[in-house]
């Protein structure tokens, strides 16, 4: 069943891996980088129960935290051409 | 009883959300403009991931598992709406014209 699961959401990943490389403009390309984040963050967690140890879950915390915060400062920059001070 | 219950519940669960999960990279991918994916991305983080992270608390039971997957899910709920805001926001600040409106006609 999780293995199942994993199959699927690797499935998912290929699929938005085309519109990261195909991407016209920039924002289809940050967008898809914030889906493949929450992929591998639904990732880590499914094969912490498939492999039996679900400890994996803290690693995948962190990684939600730094997807979110990465998007938006990359979406700054692009903005503002600068993060915080000039 | 309850047991075989539970797991018959996450199992449909786990249908959902890949189903969920497959339908918004589907989406992602034919969809025509920025404006327009990211509500498939929004779906993906939304529908799909709620769904497999309830699968997976019906299937750790009650410990700190259970705590731990509902902080994931919590902070995926909250913060997706808002990088589909941002990102929308600075698309149109850009001047990316969504499909169907002509160059110049302002919204």
């Amino acid at each position: 069943m999780f293995l199942a699961v994993l199959i699927a959401l690797g499935i998912s990943f290929l699929l938005i891996l085309v519109r990261l490389i195909i991407g016209k403009t920039t924002f289809d390309r940050i967008l898809a980088a914030n889906s493949i984040g929450t992929i591998i963050v639904l990732a880590i967690s499914v094969h912490g129960f498939y492999m039996g140890r679900p400890e994996f879950i803290d690693i995948s915390i962190v990684y939600a935290l730094i997807n979110f915060i990465g998007t938006v400062a990359v979406l700054k920059l692009f903005d503002k051409g600068t993060l915080g001070d000039k | 009883m309850l047991d075989v219950s539970i797991e018959i519940i996450s199992i449909i669960s786990f249908i959902l959300g890949a189903f969920f999960i497959l339908t918004g990279s589907i989406g992602l991918i034919r969809l025509p403009d920025v404006f327009s994916r990211i509500h498939a991305a929004g779906m993906i983080d939304t529908a799909g991931a709620s769904f497999i992270i309830l699968g997976m608390i019906l299937q750790s039971g009650f410990s700190l598992i259970t705590a731990k997957l509902v902080f994931i899910g919590i902070f995926i709920f909250f913060t997706s709406p808002i990088t589909g805001h941002v990102t929308a926001n600075l698309a149109r600040k850009k001047g990316v014209i969504p499909v169907g409106k002509t160059k110049g006609k302002t919204l």
